[in-house]
C-alpha cells in the first residue's frame, strides 16, 4: 500500500467539491436562502472544529481537544477553558495520546497517513512521520521505545521506533483497526476495530480485541467478541482488574422488521479482566431508552462509576461499576438481547450535544469532559450529580450550515422508532459496515443485501441493489423512514440537508494509487484486461461483457442494471444495479448479497459461465493483475 | 511392587551400560579393534537423547511433515492438524479453527511479529495470536492450494506450491506469481523455499534450483549439468540432480536436497554428496537445513544425518534391527558405531528445526526431540 505524498491538494479539491455540491444542491432545491433566514442554516462551507477526542495533561492544567474538521489540536486551560493555543496537524486527525512522560503528544492524521509529534512544552509540531494506511490512533509504550499506530485500512498495528518514527513492522489486527488503549501498567495494549472480521456468508459477525505485549511488540492474544461488528474505545479501572470495550452488536441475521422489538442493534459493553474472568457482554439499552453507538468510555479512579458516550442517542450513560461487575459474574457470556439487563447497572443518562465522542475525567474524577463532535462544544459533567455543569463552545462558526445540519441528521438516532438507530449505525463514520441485511419489503429471507459504501456516492444513482430508488431524496427519505425508522418523518428541509451531506461525502484517498502516480506494471496489465475487447483466444468479447462497459465512468458504474448471473435462490430477481468501484479494495465482501468474501471469489467462485464479464480465459496471475488494477479505483 | 522394582532396575542398568558404552566410543583417545590393534577414535559428533512424541502423548497425528521451533513453543505440521507443544501439553488446530486443511506440509515463523505461517494441502494459513487467517487459490492470489513450502523474509511471505511459486507482500497485500511465464522455471511443481534479504531460493521438483536476487530483482537457475538422469559424469560440476526437494541458504552458502543426492554451493563452486562418497545414509533426501556455511543436517528416507564439514553422523533406528543407532564417519571414510539408547522416531525424516543445541525432527512415524548431550 502506498503512502500519499501530501494531502493538501486533495483536501482543497475535496473542499471545492463539497462547495460545488452545496451550491449545486442549493440550485437544485431552490430553498436555501429562505431556509438560512428562517432557521439559521446556511449554504456556506464553514470550517467547524468537530471535537472528536479529549485528554488532560498529566498535571491536569491543560485540556487537549482533537478537532477533526479543523485539523487541529486545541489546547485549553483546564480551569477556565480559555484557548491556550491551536496547533495545526494533518488531515482528518482521528486519535491522539500523550507519551508516558507527558512530554510529547502524538496525533494520528487519518487522511494523510502521518503522525504529528507535538512538544507539550512549546506546543509546536516538532516532526511529522509518515505511516499508513489511515492511522486512527497512536500510543507510545511505557519504555518510550515504540509507537504503536492502528491503521484502519490495512487492518494492522504499525510498530514505529519512538525516536525516529521508522516503521519496524506491522502486527495483524482486526479489520478496521482503530483504537489502542494501554493497560494501567503499560505492559499490554488493547486494540479494537470498527469493521467485523471476515466470517462465512450469513453467519454471525465477530470481532476481537487484539492484545499486544508492548515490550516484545507482538500479538499476545485476541479476545474474541462473538457477534460484535464494531468496536470502539477501551478503558481500564485504575487497578487494572477490569477492562471495558464499547461495541455495536448487530442483529443482521434476522429480518430487519422488528424495530419495535429492539430488533436492529444491541449497544453493548464487553467486560474482561480479573474482575469478571471470561469476557462478558452486557447491553446498555433499555426499552425506549437506547444507548445508540457507545463510543468513548471512562472509569472513575475509585471504580464506582463508568461514563459512556452514546453518539446516536446524544447522551452519556452512567453505569454503577460494582453493580455491573456483580451482574456480569452472575450472567456469563452475552446478555446483549436482554433489554431488562441494563436496569441492574445503568444509573443515569445525561443529555449532551450532537454526536458525543471522546471523554476524559479529571484526575480526582469529579468532572467528566465530553467532546460533542457535531456541536463544537465540550460538556463538563459533574460526576456526582450527573448534571452538565457547563457547556464550553469552541471558537468557530456559530451558524448551522446545511452540511452540518445534514451531518447531525445522519448521526442522530432521534428519527427512528424509540431512537434505536441512525444512518451512522450501518454507515460507520459515513462509510459502510461490512454486513449483510435482510430488509422487510422484499419478503422475509428474500433479497439479502450487502451494505454498500456511501463515500463518493454522488452521481451513482439509482440506489438500492435493485436500482429501485432513483435518487438520494427517495433513498434517504421515504425508504429510510418507512423501512428503517418506522417513526417520525423528516421535514422537507431536514431531508434536503441530509441529502446534501450524503452527496458531499468524498471518497477517502486511494492508497493503491496516489494522485499523479503512475500505475505499477501489474496494475497496468490489469487495466488492459479491464478494458480489453478480445479474449486470449482472439475472440471478440461482446461489449456488454467487458468489465469497462458496466463499470465505466469515473466512479466505475454506468448506472444501469444487468443480470450477471449472480442471482441466488433467495433472490427475487437477478437484475441488479451496477455498483460503483470507489475504494473497492477495502469494502469486502462483494456481490449484491455479500457472498463473495474477496474480489477473487467474484470470478473464481461466482462467474462459472462468464456472465459477469469474460474472465475464465485468464490465468491466475492475470486475475491477480486485474485485481491489482481494481484496487486503484 | 516387586515386578516394578525389577523393571526399574533393568532400565537403570541398561542406561548405565549405555552410558558406559557411549563413553567408550567418544571419551577416549583410542579404541581397539577385534584383534586388539589400536585405531584412532571416531570424531566427536553431537549426541542426543531423543524423546519421541506420538498420538499416544498428544501429537495430532504420527505422520509429521514439518516442525518449527518458536522459542519454547514447538509447532508440528501433521497429516491431521497443526500441533502446538507448549508447557508440556499439545494443542491441536484443525479446519474447525479455520486452518486451511488438516494436512500441514510446511511451517515458517515471522520472527518480527511472532506469526506462524502454515502451508497445507488446501491453502496457506497464518496463525497470529490464536487467530487463523487462510489464503486459498479461490479467495486470494495464492497460485495453488497445495503449499509445499513457505518462508518469511521481512514483509514478504514466499510460497512454494504445486503450481508455481508466489509471494505475498504483507504491506500492500499484493500477490506476485512466479511460474514458467516469468521465470526460468521449466516445471511448476515447487517443493521448497528459502528466503533471505539478499537471495530467495526455490527447489523446483524436476527443474533444479531457482534463485531470485532481491537487490537486482532478477531470476537465475541452477540445473544438473548432466540433465535429468542419475548419471554424474563429472563430480562437483554443478547441482547433483534436477529433482530438488529442499533448499537452505545461510552464510552465503546454498544447501540443496534432491532425491538423488545433495549439493552445497558457495557461489562459485559446487560440492555434491552421495552415499558412495560421503556419510549420507541415503541419496533420497527430503529436507536439508544448514547450520552455517560449513555444517548441515539432512533428513533422508534412511535416517537423520549431520555433516560438520568433514565428518558425518547418522542417527536412526537400525535398518536391520530397529534398535537405536548412531554411526560416525570420518574424513577417511572410517565408520564407527556409537552406543546410544535412543533414536529419532522413524528413519523417514521430513522436517528439521533447531532449538539451541537441541534438534527437532519430523518423521513419518512421530516427532522427535533430540536433547543435546554434553
Amino acid at each position: 500500500m502506498n503512502r500519499p505524498r501530501h494531502n493538501a491538494a486533495g483536501a482543497l479539491s475535496s473542499l471545492a467539491a463539497v462547495c460545488c455540491v452545496v451550491f449545486g444542491m442549493c440550485a437544485w432545491s431552490g430553498w436555501t436562502a429562505r431556509a438560512s433566514v428562517a432557521t439559521g442554516r446556511t449554504g456556506e462551507q464553514l470550517e467547524y472544529a468537530s471535537p472528536l477526542e479529549v485528554l488532560f495533561s498529566p498535571d491536569g492544567t491543560r485540556l487537549y481537544v482533537l478537532c477533526q474538521e479543523s485539523a487541529q489540536v486545541r489546547v485549553l486551560d483546564a480551569t477556565s477553558y480559555e484557548t491556550v493555543k491551536n496547533i495545526a496537524v494533518g488531515a482528518m486527525p482521528r486519535g491522539f495520546s500523550l507519551s508516558p512522560k507527558g512530554d510529547r503528544l502524538f496525533v494520528a492524521n487519518s487522511w494523510d497517513d502521518t503522525i504529528s509529534v507535538i512538544d507539550t512544552k512549546t506546543l509546536e509540531v516538532v516532526t511529522t512521520w509518515p505511516v499508513g494506511a489511515e492511522p486512527s490512533s497512536v500510543v507510545e509504550d511505557r519504555d518510550g521505545k515504540h509507537l504503536f499506530v492502528a491503521n484502519r485500512i490495512s487492518n494492522d498495528v504499525a510498530v514505529l521506533d519512538a525516536n525516529t518514527g521508522t516503521e519496524e513492522k506491522r502486527l495483524a489486527a482486526g479489520r478496521g483497526a482503530s483504537y489502542i488503549t494501554a493497560s494501567p501498567d503499560g505492559s499490554k495494549l488493547y486494540v479494537t476495530h470498527v469493521y467485523p472480521n471476515a466470517t462465512a456468508h450469513r453467519t454471525a459477525p465477530d470481532s476481537e480485541i487484539t492484545v499486544i505485549d508492548s515490550a516484545r511488540a507482538v500479538v499476545e492474544d485476541r479476545i474474541a467478541l462473538p457477534y460484535v461488528a464494531h468496536g470502539f474505545h477501551v478503558a481500564f479501572s485504575a487497578d487494572g482488574r477490569l477492562g471495558v470495550a464499547t461495541n455495536m452488536h448487530p442483529k443482521n441475521l434476522v429480518p430487519l422488521a422488528h424495530l419495535e422489538h429492539g430488533g436492529a442493534f444491541a449497544d453493548t459493553l464487553t467486560l474482561f479482566g480479573a474482575d469478571v474472568g471470561k469476557p462478558v457482554e452486557v447491553p446498555l439499552d433499555e426499552l425506549e431508552l437506547y444507548a445508540v453507538r457507545p463510543f468513548g468510555i471512562a472509569i472513575t479512579p475509585d471504580k464506582s462509576r463508568m461514563f459512556i458516550t452514546c453518539g446516536g442517542s446524544e447522551m452519556v450513560t452512567v453505569v454503577d461499576v460494582p453493580r455491573l461487575i456483580r451482574y456480569a459474574r452472575m450472567h456469563p457470556g452475552s446478555s446483549a438481547q436482554d433489554l431488562s439487563a441494563s436496569a441492574n447497572y445503568v444509573v443515569g443518562r445525561i443529555a449532551v450535544g450532537h454526536d458525543p465522542r471522546g471523554v476524559a475525567l479529571t484526575r480526582d474524577g469529579s468532572k467528566l469532559v465530553v467532546a460533542n463532535r457535531l456541536d463544537d462544544t465540550i460538556s463538563i459533567i459533574d460526576t456526582k450529580t450527573y448534571r452538565v455543569a457547563s457547556t464550553i463552545a469552541l471558537t468557530g462558526p456559530k451558524q448551522l450550515s446545511v452540511l452540518r445540519h445534514g451531518e447531525q441528521t445522519f448521526y442522530t438516532a432521534r428519527y427512528s422508532f424509540q431512537g434505536q438507530i441512525g444512518c451512522a449505525n450501518c454507515h460507520i463514520d459515513s462509510t459502510f459496515d461490512g454486513l449483510q441485511w435482510d430488509l422487510e419489503p422484499d419478503g422475509f429471507g428474500r433479497d439479502v443485501v450487502d451494505n454498500r459504501p456511501i463515500e463518493g456516492v454522488k452521481d451513482t444513482e439509482p440506489f438500492k441493489w435493485n436500482g429501485g430508488n432513483p435518487n438520494l431524496p427517495t433513498e434517504c427519505g421515504p425508504r429510510t423512514e418507512k423501512y428503517f425508522w418506522r417513526a417520525e418523518n423528516y421535514d422537507d428541509l431536514t431531508l434536503t440537508d441530509l441529502v446534501v451531506y450524503v452527496r458531499s461525502l468524498p471518497a477517502r484517498p486511494n492508497r493503491w494509487r496516489l494522485p499523479g502516480e503512475a500505475l505499477t506494471a501489474g496494475q497496468e496489465r490489469g487495466e488492459a484486461l479491464f478494458v480489453r475487447g478480445t479474449d486470449k483466444f482472439g475472440k471478440a468479447i461482446p461489449e456488454t461483457n467487458r468489465c469497462a462497459y458496466c463499470h465505466s465512468g469515473p466512479k466505475g458504474t454506468n448506472q444501469k442494471s444487468f443480470d450477471v448471473g449472480t442471482k441466488k435462490a433467495t433472490d427475487n430477481a437477478g437484475l441488479l444495479d451496477t455498483p460503483q468501484l470507489t475504494n473497492i479494495a477495502i469494502t469486502a465482501p462483494y456481490l449484491h448479497d455479500g457472498s463473495a468474501a474477496t474480489l477473487e471469489q467474484i470470478w473464481t467462485v461466482f462467474n462459472p459461465q462468464d456472465t459477469h464479464g469474460r474472465t475464465n480465459d485468464l490465468t491466475k496471475d492475470e486475475l491477480n493483475d486485474l485485481i491489482e488494477y481494481l484496487r486503484t479505483r | 511392587m516387586k515386578a516394578i522394582f525389577v523393571v526399574a532396575m533393568i532400565v537403570i542398568l541398561s542406561v548405565a551400560n549405555g552410558a558406559a558404552g557411549q563413553s567408550k566410543g567418544v571419551g577416549h583417545g583410542v579404541r581397539k579393534d577385534a584383534i586388539g590393534i589400536a585405531k584412532p577414535l571416531a570424531p566427536a559428533m553431537p549426541r542426543f537423547r531423543f524423546e519421541n512424541f506420538s498420538t499416544a502423548n498428544g501429537l495430532p497425528d504420527d505422520h509429521v511433515f514439518s516442525v518449527l521451533v518458536d522459542g519454547d513453543r514447538i509447532w508440528a505440521g501433521t497429516e491431521n492438524g497443526l500441533g502446538l507443544y507448549e508447557n508440556g501439553k499439545w494443542k491441536t488446530f484443525t479446519t474447525r479453527d479455520r486452518l486451511a486443511h488438516r494436512a500441514v506440509l510446511s511451517l515458517a515463523l515471522d520472527k518480527r511479529t511472532g506469526d506462524v505461517w502454515a502451508g497445507t494441502m488446501g491453502g496457506l494459513s497464518r496463525i497470529s495470536g490464536g487467530r487463523i487467517d487462510t489464503f486459498t487459490q479461490l479467495n486470494s492470489g495464492l497460485s495453488n492450494d497445495v503449499v509445499y513450502g513457505v518462508s518469511v523474509e521481512g514483509e514478504n511471505v514466499w510460497v512454494a506450491t504445486a503450481a508455481g511459486a508466489c509471494k505475498l507482500d504483507l504491506h500492500t497485500g499484493e500477490w506476485s506469481l512466479y511460474n514458467e511465464r516469468n521465470t526460468p522455471m521449466q516445471e511448476i511443481w515447487v517443493y521448497g523455499v528459502a528466503a533471505t534479504p539478499t537471495k530467495v531460493y526455490y527447489a523446483v521438483w524436476g527443474s533444479g534450483v531457482l534463485e531470485y536476487d532481491q537487490q537486482k530483482k532478477i531470476w537465475d537457475k541452477y540445473d544438473d549439468p548432466d540433465g535429468e538422469t542419475e548419471m554424474v559424469l563429472f563430480k562437483d560440476q554443478g547441482l547433483i540432480h534436477e529433482i530438488t526437494t529442499s533448499v537452505s541458504y545461510i552464510d552465503k552458502i546454498l544447501w540443496v536436497a534432491t532425491y538423488f543426492g545433495d549439493s552445497r554451493y558457495d557461489g562459485r563452486y559446487w560440492h555434491n554428496f552421495l552415499t558412495k562418497d560421503s556419510g549420507l545414509p541415503s541419496n533420497f533426501t527430503n529436507v536439508i537445513k544448514g547450520v552455517d556455511g560449513k555444517r548441515a543436517w539432512f533428513g533422508t528416507d534412511k535416517g537423520l544425518a549431520y555433516y560438520d564439514g568433514t565428518n558425518w553422523a547418522v542417527y536412526r533406528p537400525s535398518l536391520a534391527t530397529g534398535k537405536p543407532e548412531m554411526t560416525v564417519r570420518d574424513a577417511k571414510g572410517n565408520v564407527s558405531p556409537v552406543a546410544v539408547n535412543t533414536a529419532p522416531a522413524h528413519n523417514y525424516v521430513l522436517g528439521i528445526d533447531f532449538q539451541g543445541s537441541d534438534i527437532w525432527v519430523a518423521t513419518a512415524k512421530g516427532l522427535s526431540h533430540g536433547i543435546h548431550q554434553p
